[in-house]
């Protein structure tokens, strides 16, 4: 009769660890890309004429429009933390959408620039190019390269953000459950929910040993862990989404304003 | 842990706000310093404007100047990292 079980109420958080973790992705993704500027580095000092006259080709308008996108959408990522950590979810979502459109107004814009560039001939191993000098090769090799890697991590950090609408919407709490290892001895018995007279007030089928999680789930509710839970996600998603501005603010002076 | 997952609440909204507008201001500088035509020093400046830029982002929206000192750190040792990489990269290239 005496069979006892560990009940897990509480989920462990560790905020501080997430983010450690989260800064160490993005160190490799500093690396990523510190490895590829390097590269603009040595063939900018070895072609400044070619790099100078390839820069030309660029269209300085959609850098710059771009530049305020990505920094707007930064402002709006960091306004959706701050409203989840005040534990305004409504207000968050609101901003977080608005992230997720400036993140679309500007992989559109990149679409457009890239279609000009391609009509025009300017892509890598076209014939066009292979006709120009070897360092403005290089510089559209780099242009298509870098920007090229920088808008898929816009496009991954725009992906996460659905997750993260998905994680602040879903009403849904696990308020109490079984540790695996205990679920064992319960194989074959019934589990039941008691009020506080000790009245059965729900009884489940015996326990198959095809169970593997027994949890208690509440639909229609947000609990604490579960807006704590989701603090953690917004900020690293947060911090990713920043990492991918910052590259982007190397990427516009280098690539679009060295030809003026 | 409790304080720990409140640390960042402290930051005025204002102060995001301000953090924006210093950046679309710096974006006009470099746009603005870019056609003044000043040669081979115009990149050091475009890099500069841009490691200023990157300075805002890395200290209020991703919060490095709220966090325990190990963060800044970290940072510190990546960034400086890079530029050892880079910097003895172009002491090979010039000395060929």
């Amino acid at each position: 009769m005496n069979h006892t079980a560990e009940l897990i109420m509480e989920k462990h958080h560790d905020p501080v660890g997430a983010r450690i973790g989260m800064w160490l992705f993005l160190f490799t993704e500093l690396l990523l890309f510190g490895g590829l500027f390097l590269l603009y580095a040595i063939y900018l000092h070895n072609h400044p004429e070619d790099f100078h006259y390839g820069s030309s080709h660029l269209n300085q308008f959609v850098g710059a429009l771009n530049t305020i996108i990505l920094l707007t959408s930064s402002l709006t990522m960091v306004l959706s933390v701050a409203m989840l950590q005040r534990r305004k979810e409504n207000l968050a979502v609101l901003f977080l959408v608005l992230t997720f459109l400036l993140g679309a107004f500007f992989l559109l814009n990149k679409y457009f620039e890239w279609s000009a560039k391609i009509s025009h001939g300017l892509y890598p191993g076209s014939d066009v190019l292979l006709s120009r000098s070897y360092g403005e090769v290089l510089f559209f090799g780099l242009y298509y390269v870098m920007t090229g890697l920088h808008a898929l991590h816009v496009l991954i950090g725009m992906v996460v953000m659905l997750f993260l609408l998905r994680f602040v919407t879903k009403k849904r709490a696990k308020v109490a459950a079984l540790l695996p290892a205990d679920l064992e001895q319960f194989q074959g018995k019934r589990l039941y929910l008691a009020d506080e007279q000790g009245r059965r007030i729900w009884e489940s089928e015996p326990l198959g040993d095809s169970v593997r999680e027994v949890a208690v789930v509440v639909d229609g509710v947000r609990t604490k862990e579960h807006w704590k839970a989701n603090v953690i996600k917004f900020e690293n998603a947060g911090l990713y989404w920043h990492l991918v501005d910052i590259i982007w603010i190397f990427l516009f002076p280098l690539f679009y304003l060295i030809a003026m | 842990m409790e304080k720990e997952q409140t640390v960042h609440e402290n930051v005025h909204i204002g102060t995001y706000v301000m953090v924006w507008l210093a950046l679309l201001m710096l974006t006009g500088l470099t746009v603005t310093v870019a056609g003044l035509n000043l040669q081979s020093f115009a990149i050091v400046v475009a890099i500069f404007i841009a490691g200023l830029k990157s300075t805002l982002v890395l200290n209020y929206f991703m919060h490095i100047k709220y966090e325990s000192p190990i963060f800044r750190n970290m940072v510190l040792v990546v960034i400086v990292t890079i530029a050892i990489i880079i910097g003895l990269t172009f002491v090979d290239i010039s000395f060929r």
